[in-house]
């Protein structure tokens, strides 16, 4: 299985709160709000964390298998990135200094 | 830059300003200075209680008082050429300069456009400093500050009316919230809404945010951090879609959210909807 890496999209501004993330569009208000599991993958979108040790944080936390987690993993971050929350690569993803500017 | 050049042009040949006013909101001087003495009167009377004349001035502002142009409903227009910000609308148009703190404005002799132009200003201002302004109604009761946040008709207003003798209204349609220190205050604004009168001009430290929604009861009910962070940015006024001004006003509001109670309150037009504030 090819590996993937995540890291945010352009103009966001995002923040964990109370266990959950909220991210806003700085281009158009738009706020989105993660759950926990969300945020667990949203905490590993740092360019650098590859899918793999995502998926095994949340099979850590949660009684879920690999392979389930994997696919929902999958499927949320498709539908982020459909949303241009987050830009997904092949390869790790080094300039995401300019485009992080939350805090988690 | 264009821009600047015409800031400078004005500020040192179109402008005359015999004498000017300065209004302080929210501990921020701003010396107005219109290009005719006799609307020093017209700034003085829409600012009564907020006027301090031996106040530091750190900003300045210069008045270009022309004849009316458009209605004052058209679009409202702001460009950021960082430092320098554009507003436009039909009835002025004006430039501030975020770094020299000082701007201009072209306006008729009235004074709502000047209002407007304030309302932004102290928004930008207040952004840089963790703060900003809330579509909510404000009282102090007690030496602290509660705040009534709601979209229109939400009974920002309706609540104020209510308020028990003792409470002090800050405003009844924007609050005016900035961080000092370790906590946050709110500010008397003579930005009023439907009571069309200004909030008396006193500070208190922020003890809790109400959502307001109106129902058949009155009841308090607890907001997660997460929703409470929602509804506070769907209230704070964003001005500009300015990418680093946007980022600034979430992280304050986030951050606010962090440190400062928010609850739901469903009331009914009753006076006894006070006894649960506190």
């Amino acid at each position: 299985m090819n590996e993937k890496f995540i890291a945010p999209g352009d103009g966001l501004a995002y923040r964990a709160l109370g266990g959950e993330t909220i991210i806003m569009s700085a281009t158009d208000s738009t706020l989105f709000s993660l759950d926990e599991v969300g945020s667990l993958i949203w905490q590993g979108a740092d360019g650098r964390t590859p899918l793999t040790e995502i998926v095994a944080r949340i099979c850590d936390h949660y009684d879920v298998t690999h392979e389930e987690a994997r696919r929902d993993a999958e499927e949320f971050i498709a539908e982020l990135a459909g949303r241009g929350l987050l830009v997904v690569s092949g390869q790790a993803i080094l300039d995401t200094r300019t485009r992080v500017s939350g805090a988690l | 830059m264009d821009a600047e050049r015409s800031l400078r042009q004005l500020d040192e040949s179109s402008v005359h300003a015999p004498r000017g006013v300065t209004v302080e909101i929210g501990g921020v001087a701003i010396h107005l200075r219109p290009s005719r003495p006799d609307f020093d009167e017209v700034i003085s009377k829409r600012y009564s209680g907020f006027l301090n004349s031996s106040a530091p001035a750190a900003y300045k502002f210069d008045i270009l008082l022309q004849n009316p142009s458009q209605a004052p409903d058209a679009d409202l227009r702001l460009l950021n050429c960082d430092p320098l910000w554009r507003l436009e609308r039909g009835d002025f148009r004006a430039e501030w300069d975020s770094q020299s703190r000082r701007g201009w404005v072209r306006q008729a002799a009235n004074p709502y456009s000047i209002d407007t132009v304030l309302r932004i200003v102290h928004s930008l201002i207040l952004a840089e400093q963790g703060g900003f302004l809330l579509h909510a109604s404000s009282l102090v009761r007690n030496g602290r500050a509660f705040l009534f946040a709601g979209i229109s008709g939400a009974g920002k207003t309706t609540i104020s009316r209510l308020a028990p003798p003792d409470a002090v209204l800050l405003t009844d349609e924007i609050s005016y919230v900035r961080r000092t220190g370790t906590e946050y205050r709110a500010y008397g604004t003579p930005f009023a809404g439907e009571l069309e009168k200004s909030g008396a001009n006193v500070s208190a430290p922020v003890s809790a945010v109400y959502l307001l929604e109106k129902g058949s009861e009155n009841r308090i009910g607890a907001v997660e951090p997460l929703a409470a962070a929602r509804s506070l940015l769907r209230n704070i006024l964003f001005f500009a879609r300015d990418h680093d001004l946007v980022k600034r006003l979430f992280d304050s509001a986030v951050e606010f959210v962090s440190q400062v109670r928010v609850s739901r309150l469903v009331f009914t037009p009753d006076t006894r909807v006070w006894e649960l504030i506190g």
